[in-house]
C-alpha cells in the first residue's frame, strides 16, 4: 500500500514539472536597483541595445528621454547606440517584425518597457542568469525561473556555456545544522546535489563576475526604463514634503489663535 | 496704485452691494459658512468630511487634465497611459494624484463613515442626510469601478470581467444583461468606452450633486458632536446656539486647515515614495496590457472593495434553486446598502458611543474587526480555511445589523449630558 503510494507520487511529479512553466524553487538571489548610478545605467543601454533591442522593444521608452536621465550627449548616443537609423525623438522599438517572430520563435517576444514591474527586478536579474544547455529544447538551452521559454541565451557568447551540475554540498542533519564527520573533527559530509548550472571554464567573453555585473546593468537598466519618472519623482517629492511641513506650521500656529477664542 | 486704505473697503462694499441686489452671495455665504453655528466639540472624527471634499475636488482636477492625454481605445489607452507617466508634462504626478487620491478617497470616507456609527450621527433628524451619504457611497463605488478599466491592464481587464460576470448570476435576464452592460459578447472597446463616459462625465455629475445636496442637507439640520446632544436646544436671544461657533472661521481655518495640510503631507509621502503602495494601489498585472487570453494568477478587486468581495466569495450554498453566485451576489449588494438602514434600527435612547452600553460598544468592534479580516480575506486567493472565517465574519456583519434594534433597547446606557462636553 504504501510502495504503491509512492509509486503513485513519483509519477506525478514529471506532470508537475511539465504544468508549471513559471515558478520553482530555484534559489533567487537578491537584486538591489540604483538608479543613481548612471555609469551602470549607461552600460545597462549599452548592452540592451547590442543583445536585446534585436528581439525586444521598449516602446513606450524613447531614445532621447533615455539619453537625458542618463547623461548620454545625443549625438554619442545616436552614433553608438542606435543602430536602426531611427531619430533620437522616436521610441526604442525593434526592426524584428512581429508575425515572423511569432513564426520564428512560437511566440513574439514581449515589449519589456515595463518588465521590472511586471515580474520584478528580482525575476529580471534571475532569470538572465538562469539559462542552461538543454537539448532537448529548440535554442538548446532552458531557463530555471522560467522553464521551458521559448528564448535562445541572448548572453551566451558573454557568460560562456552554461551547463547543469550536481555539486558536493554539506548534509544537512535533522535540526538543520551541517552534518560533521564523527572520525574527522571539523569536517563535514558531503552529498551529492544536482540543479546547479556551472558554466564551462574560458567558454565567454566575461569573467563570472563580470557577467554578474552586466546582468545587473541590464536589470537596472529596465528597472530604470520601468518607471524613468522615478527620479524626478524622488527628488521632487523631498522639496514637496518640506514645504507642507513648513506650511503646517503656520497653519496650526494660525488655527491656535483661532481656538484661543473658542471656550 | 497707492489709493488711501480707506477708499478700498468703501469701493468692496459698494461692489458686493450691487451683487447681493442681483445674487445672494452675502446670504448665502454667511448660511454656509460665517454663520452656520458647529458644535464646538468636534474633534479627530470630524476632518473627514472636509477631506473627502478636498479629494474629490483633487480627483476631478486631476481627471480633467488626464482626460486631456487618454485615449480611450482598445489600441490607445493603455499606451496613452505610459505616454502620460513618460511624456506629458508631470503626468506621472496627475496620474499618481488620480491613484492615490481614489485611494485616500475611500480611507477618508470609510473613516466619515465611521465618525457616523460612533455618534449616531445618522440618527433623527439627520435620517436623509445619511441616506444621501449612503448613495455617495454607492455612486462612488460606481465611480471607482468604471475608472479601474480605464488603464487597460491585465487586471483591469479581468476584474472587470468578473464583477460584470456577477450579473450573470441574476437569474432569467443575468446572460442579457451582462451584455446589455458590456455592449459586447466580451469586455472590449465598446464596454471600454461606455465605461470612460460614465466615469468622466456621467458618475462625477451624480457625485458632485449628491455632494451638493449632503451639504444643503447638513446645513439644515446642523451637524451632530460627539456627545450627541442637539445644540439648537439651548440659543442665546440672537437665536445662535449656545455650544455653536461660526463654521467660519473658527472650523475651516482653526480646524481643518491645519487637518488638510497634515493629510497633505501623509498624501504627497505615498504619491512620491510609495505611489504602488506595494501591489495594493496599482497592482503588479496592470502593468501588462489587458489581454483576453491571459488571465492573471489571481484576480482581486482593489483593496477598498475586498470587505464585500470576500463576501461575495463566502456563499457557497446554493438555495432555492438558485445558484450559490447569485447569492454571493445578494450578499455582497447587501452589505453596501444595509447601513442605509441604521436610523431606523437604532432604538437607543441616546446617539453617541459615548453614552450607549456595552453591547452597542462590542458589536461595533466585532463590526469594525469582521470589516478589517474580509477585508484582508478579499486580497488573498480562496482557500476553505479562508471561506470558513469569512462566513463566520459576514455572519458578524450583518449581526451588527440585525441584532440592532435588540441590543440598543435592552443596554444600560449612561446619561446624555444636556449641553456639549469638552474632552
Amino acid at each position: 500500500m504504501k510502495r504503491s503510494t509512492l509509486l503513485w507520487v513519483l509519477l506525478a511529479l514529471p506532470a508537475f514539472g511539465v504544468a508549471s512553466t513559471e515558478g520553482n524553487n530555484w534559489p533567487m538571489e537578491a537584486f538591489q536597483p540604483n538608479i543613481r548610478d548612471k555609469p551602470s545605467l549607461q552600460r545597462g543601454t549599452k548592452l540592451f541595445v547590442n543583445y536585446c533591442i534585436g528581439c525586444h522593444s521598449l516602446k513606450f521608452q524613447r531614445y532621447e528621454r533615455t539619453a537625458d536621465d542618463l547623461e548620454i550627449p545625443h549625438d554619442i548616443f545616436l552614433a553608438n547606440l542606435v543602430f536602426t537609423g531611427q531619430k533620437i525623438g522616436e521610441l526604442m522599438t525593434t526592426a524584428l517584425p512581429i508575425e515572423a517572430s511569432r513564426a520564428w520563435f512560437g511566440a513574439a517576444p514581449p515589449d519589456l518597457t515595463m518588465v521590472a514591474k511586471l515580474r520584478g527586478g528580482e525575476w529580471v536579474y534571475n532569470y538572465l542568469k538562469a539559462f542552461y544547455v538543454d537539448e532537448s529544447r529548440p535554442f538548446g538551452v532552458n531557463n530555471k525561473v522560467f522553464e521551458n521559454v521559448a528564448m535562445p541565451h541572448a548572453l551566451l557568447d558573454l557568460q560562456g556555456t552554461p551547463v547543469p551540475a550536481c555539486h558536493q554540498v554539506p548534509k544537512v542533519a535533522a535540526n538543520g545544522g551541517e552534518v560533521r564527520d564523527p572520525l574527522v573533527p571539523g569536517v563535514a559530509v558531503t552529498e551529492e546535489k544536482c540543479g546547479f548550472i556551472d558554466v564551462v571554464d574560458g567558454s565567454g567573453q566575461l569573467t563570472p563576475e563580470e557577467f554578474d555585473q552586466a546582468v545587473y546593468d541590464i536589470t537596472n537598466f529596465l528597472y530604470y526604463v520601468a518607471e524613468p519618472a522615478r527620479i524626478e519623482r524622488e527628488r521632487l517629492g523631498l522639496y514637496v514634503l518640506l514645504f507642507l511641513v513648513v506650511l503646517y506650521v503656520f497653519t496650526a500656529l494660525l488655527g491656535r489663535e483661532y481656538n484661543k477664542e473658542v471656550h | 496704485m497707492q489709493e488711501s486704505p480707506s477708499r478700498f473697503p468703501a469701493m468692496w462694499t459698494t461692489f458686493m452691494s450691487w451683487v447681493d441686489r442681483r445674487f445672494p452671495l452675502t446670504e448665502t455665504f454667511e448660511y454656509h459658512m460665517s454663520k452656520y453655528y458647529a458644535p464646538k466639540n468636534f474633534n479627530f472624527w470630524y476632518y473627514f468630511g472636509v477631506l473627502a471634499t478636498v479629494v474629490l475636488v483633487l480627483q476631478l482636477v486631476t481627471g480633467i487634465w488626464l482626460t486631456m492625454s487618454y485615449v480611450p481605445s482598445g489600441d490607445g489607452a493603455f499606451a496613452s497611459v505610459e505616454y502620460i507617466m513618460r511624456d506629458v508634462e508631470f503626468g506621472w504626478l496627475l496620474r499618481y494624484l488620480h491613484t492615490t487620491g481614489a485611494s485616500a478617497f475611500f480611507v477618508v470616507v470609510y473613516l466619515h463613515m465611521f465618525r457616523g456609527l460612533l455618534y449616531g450621527s445618522y440618527r433623527e433628524p439627520r435620517e436623509l442626510l445619511w441616506m444621501i451619504g449612503m448613495a455617495i457611497f454607492v455612486a462612488m463605488m460606481a465611480e471607482g469601478f468604471f475608472g479601474y478599466l480605464l488603464p487597460w491592464g491585465n487586471m483591469s481587464y479581468w476584474a472587470a470581467q468578473v464583477i460584470v460576470s456577477l450579473f450573470g448570476a441574476i437569474p432569467v435576464i443575468g446572460e442579457d444583461l451582462m451584455q446589455w452592460i458590456r455592449g459586447d459578447f466580451l469586455i472590449s472597446e465598446v464596454t471600454l468606452n461606455r465605461f470612460f463616459a460614465l466615469h468622466v462625465v456621467a458618475l462625477p455629475l451624480v457625485l458632485v450633486m449628491l455632494v451638493f445636496v449632503h451639504i444643503v442637507a447638513l446645513h439644515h439640520v446642523g451637524s451632530n458632536n460627539p456627545d450627541g446632544v442637539e445644540i439648537k436646544k439651548h440659543k442665546d436671544a440672537d437665536g445662535v446656539p449656545l455650544d455653536g461657533i461660526p463654521f467660519h472661521p473658527y472650523y475651516t481655518i482653526g480646524h481643518d486647515l491645519p487637518g488638510i495640510v497634515l493629510f497633505l503631507i501623509v498624501f504627497c509621502a505615498i504619491v512620491f515614495y510609495l505611489p504602488e503602495m506595494g501591489g495594493y494601489f496599482i497592482e503588479q498585472p496592470n502593468f501588462e496590457e489587458a489581454n483576453p487570453l491571459k488571465t492573471p494568477t489571481h484576480i482581486a478587486p482593489v483593496w477598498y472593495y475586498t470587505p464585500f468581495y470576500a463576501m461575495l466569495r463566502a456563499a457557497t450554498y446554493p438555495l432555492f434553486g438558485l445558484d450559490a453566485k447569485f447569492w454571493g451576489f445578494m450578499v455582497m449588494a447587501g452589505a453596501i446598502v444595509v447601513p442605509a438602514v441604521l436610523p431606523w434600527i437604532d432604538r437607543s435612547p441616546v446617539k453617541s458611543m459615548r453614552y450607549k452600553g456595552r453591547a452597542s460598544k462590542f458589536m461595533l468592534g466585532i463590526f469594525i474587526i469582521s470589516f478589517f479580516i474580509l477585508g484582508y480575506l478579499g486580497t488573498i486567493a480562496p482557500s476553505p480555511g479562508a471561506t470558513a472565517l469569512a462566513q463566520v465574519c459576514t455572519v458578524l456583519y450583518f449581526a451588527y445589523f440585525v441584532l440592532m434594534p435588540w441590543y440598543t433597547r435592552v443596554e444600560k446606557t449612561k446619561p446624555e449630558p444636556d449641553r456639549v462636553t469638552m474632552r
